[in-house]
């Protein structure tokens, strides 16, 4: 994970990435409340099942953590793993090309 | 055919009939002892009273624990009611100390919220778009 393999795998999938869209507009979801958004305000049809894997894996990537409060379990979202991809590339301190005056 | 009847389990019949009318405001339509604890327990809507019964069913039998603890974990509601606005009545109901595991969120044309009824179980409450 040092590398961000899992990070990029992880955000290779469009479903995935939806997922994370949805959890950074409303942390802390059920899987029902994360099913319900993909199917309704995006409709993607995916599976409970498949939703649970693709939570699966976003969480071996630390992306997602899960908590239990109570009976439920709740998905919240983690970007630090996403913060470590930009300070590898892109807090260096060199200026980037967006800088310089055209 | 049409839905005469349908159930939820409950913990304690007692906490529910208080839960489903006074927090809830489902009204009582029929209470009839069955056995030596147990009681035929429905509700009905106060706008509606003859039409769907919400029987309170004992929770006692071994499968409704496993089945219930699955559900919740993944936030799954058991029923859906009805309701004008949502928004209204999440406001209304977190007033009165209910929890909800689902604010309300807008999928598409309805918005729909869940919350836990202190029986064991989930309820989403929906609004339909205006027809």
């Amino acid at each position: 994970m040092a590398d961000g393999l899992f990070t990029f795998e992880a955000l290779a999938d469009p479903t995935r990435r939806t997922i994370l869209d949805e959890l950074a507009e409303k942390s802390g979801q059920t899987l029902f409340e994360i099913c319900s958004r993909l199917s309704m305000k995006h409709r993607l049809g995916s599976s409970r099942q498949a939703v649970s894997q693709h939570l699966a894996v976003l969480e071996a990537a630390g992306l997602v953590e899960t908590r239990r409060e109570c009976r439920y379990k709740f998905h919240d979202l983690n970007t630090a793993p996403l913060r470590h991809i930009t300070e590898r590339w892109l807090d260096r301190g060199a200026p980037g090309p967006e800088e310089s005056t055209p | 055919m049409k839905i005469h009847l349908t159930s939820v389990f409950v913990d304690d019949q007692a906490k529910a009939l208080r839960f489903y009318t006074e927090v809830l405001g489902f009204v009582k339509k029929y209470d009839v002892p069955v056995g030596e604890t147990d009681r035929w327990l429905t509700v009905v809507s106060p706008e509606n009273p003859g039409g769907t019964e919400l029987l309170l069913e004992p929770a006692g039998h071994p499968a409704v624990k496993p089945y219930r603890d699955a559900l919740a974990a993944d936030g799954i509601p058991v029923a859906q009611f009805a309701v004008d606005d949502v928004r209204a009545e999440y406001e209304r109901l977190s007033g009165l100390g209910v929890r909800f595991t689902q604010e309300p969120v807008d999928m598409g044309p309805v918005t729909t919220a869940v919350f836990d009824d202190t029986c064991g179980n989930l309820i989403q409450i929906a609004t339909q778009p205006q027809e």
